[in-house]
């Protein structure tokens, strides 16, 4: 397999800034998934949507593996336009909250303020992904020719077979040599 | 003199200080014509190392010409030139007796720290954290060489610093990983990461005759330079580290396995990372275990785990039933540098190899704090800085 000289990869074409966004954005999703899986209860309080704790906790769930697609795919766009959607689906049982009846709807007013904010960024974060670099990526530098040996590897292959290993750093006569096929 | 020094996390800075004096009889000074940046010395920028103070001198990996000497150094000449181990020892112990300097029992000026910590003291090492010694480092115009006697490899003049400099870590540690894999010609051996020390320890395993390398690491230029020596190459973002090792091994996996990564492991490639990363946010664990986990799950029954990697501190979720179970042998340890450097020497002067293959950036001294970051975020190719004081 012979290694591209430049990268093409949406990742790689994206401006450091952009890569730092996405990460940030991934570790933001992990936390909040974290908390809503394991304090729900407490949340829905504050939001006054107690009877919604099943809901928060499938929610975290998806942050989580939304946030975990993210810090771990070479490509995130893709998981970046989920956490767009699950934005979307927490905007709506937000908004269910806002109603004068729930005493709480001052908390559920600064969740949706937060929530469109964080939506904004993972819109331009992906839209930014998507469009990649204004300028041509930057070549990766080729080293193929950085073997360190004077001839090719195969030619080199056991060249150091006079070398004894010492006694203390033998492994147990039993296990060596494997048969291999 | 000038030297690069440590002010905190991410704060390396080109400090004017006092230059180094001869301090004990059997110490040497050195003006140092080449140094280097290490992988581990960004465990040190990255602040995961603890015991390191304000202004404490980087760098364990230096050479250069001998400027003074004490009353008790009859083996080395004003003038001459040197390599400096990265393990500084005394070579009269009953560890150096054995030929295992790096955990020489008379060199680490702080040892009943490192009693309390490590449980018995090991090495000193310049410009490692007061763990192990808080000697000044040789990222530096001159530098302090502690039983210099011993603590030198002599090199001739007919070599460039490039071709030498890595004499003082990375080529023997490299070698060292390969040899305690105790390799056959009927081995495929398996090298986590292809930063400085994997790329060496992909050179040493070809020399030594291994049936076939394979080495896993995601930076495209690393991984170029990794199958130039002679590997089959994994990116592990790209593909299944575990999948692809077995369909190379008819499902038996590698008989050896390297880890050359150590505590940083790529925080966010797998879940276990994720996991590790959080945690060392929370204080909860120091070191990022996944190429240890990855290794153990995938070699072969009774193979071999050799770890150069450098790791400081507290591992979670370690499967040691697997490991057990398996019969795994695990090598581990810093480099006796000076065992190796000998018949190392021999190979560089016979053109058997190059360790200069693997510099790509050489910059002056005072442009070291910058290099740091580089080198940390594997921007613009880097794989390997030498500084020129």
């Amino acid at each position: 397999m012979a290694y591209r000289y430049h990268r093409s990869s949406p990742w790689y074409d994206a401006d450091p800034s952009t890569r730092a966004l996405a990460q940030g954005l991934g570790w933001f999703s992990v936390g909040l998934g974290l908390a809503e899986l394991l304090a729900p209860r407490p949340l829905g309080r504050w939001l006054g949507l107690e009877e919604h704790a099943g809901l928060i906790r499938a929610y975290g769930a998806r942050e989580l593996a939304a946030g975990i697609g993210i810090l771990t795919r070479g490509d995130p766009t893709p998981w970046l336009w989920a956490r767009v959607a699950g934005d979307a689906l927490d905007l709506a049982t937000l908004a269910t909250g806002i109603g004068d009846d729930n005493p709480q709807r001052g908390n559920v007013g600064i969740a949706l303020a937060a929530v469109a904010g964080v939506t904004a960024l993972d819109v331009m974060c992906a839209q930014a992904l998507a469009v990649g670099r204004s300028e041509p990526p930057t070549p990766i530098r080729d080293y193929s020719d950085r073997r360190g040996f004077p001839r090719p590897p195969e030619a080199m292959r056991g060249a150091a077979r006079d070398f004894a290993v010492p006694q203390d750093m033998r492994i147990p006569e039993a296990l060596r040599p494997y048969p291999t096929a | 003199m000038r030297a690069l020094c440590w002010h905190g996390k991410a704060d390396i800075r080109c400090d004017t200080v006092p230059d180094p004096r001869i301090e004990e009889p059997r110490d040497a000074i050195i003006k140092v014509t080449s140094c280097a940046i290490c992988g581990s010395d960004l465990h040190l920028y990255d602040g995961f190392m603890p015991g390191m103070e304000q202004g404490d001198i980087l760098g364990h990996e230096a050479m250069g010409e001998v400027v003074e000497v004490g009353r008790e150094v009859t083996n080395l000449k004003v003038g001459e030139r040197v390599v400096i181990p990265f393990t500084i020892f005394c070579g009269e112990c009953e560890q150096c007796r054995r030929g295992n300097f790096s955990v020489c029992e008379r060199s680490n000026r702080n040892k009943d720290l490192a009693d309390k910590v490590f449980g018995h003291t090991t090495a000193g090492l310049f410009g490692y954290t007061h763990l192990t010694g808080g000697y000044a480092g040789g990222q530096a115009e001159y530098l302090r060489v502690p039983f210099a006697d011993r603590t030198h490899i002599k090199v001739p003049g007919g070599l460039g610093d490039e071709q030498l400099l890595f004499l003082s870590d990375i080529f023997p540690t490299g070698w060292q990983a390969a040899v305690q894999c105790d390799l056959q010609p009927t081995d495929t051996v398996a090298i986590w990461g292809c930063g400085p020390v994997g790329q060496m320890a992909i050179r040493s395993t070809v020399l030594l005759g291994a049936k076939r390398v394979i080495a896993i690491d995601t930076v495209p230029e690393r991984l170029a330079m990794a199958q130039a020596g002679g590997a089959v190459t994994i990116d592990f973002m790209q593909e299944s580290v575990v999948e692809r090792l077995n369909d190379l091994t008819q499902g038996k996996g590698p008989e050896k396995c390297i880890d050359a990564v150590g505590m940083e492991a790529h925080a966010t490639a797998t879940l276990d990372s994720i996991y590790d990363r959080a945690k060392q946010a929370l204080m909860l664990e120091t070191d990022r275990a996944h190429v240890l986990r990855e290794m153990i799950h995938v070699c072969r029954p009774a193979g071999v785990l050799s770890v150069p990697g450098v790791y400081g501190g507290l591992l979670d979720k370690f499967p040691f039933g697997v490991l057990m179970n398996k019969g795994l042998t695990v090598r581990t340890g810093q480099t006796h540098v000076n065992r190796w450097t000998d018949d190392l020497l021999r190979r560089i002067e016979e053109g058997q190899i190059d360790p200069s293959f693997v510099i790509t950036h050489k910059v002056r001294l005072e442009d070291g704090p910058a290099m740091y970051k580089t080198f940390r975020d594997k921007e613009d190719g880097c794989i390997k800085v030498v500084l020129k004081p």
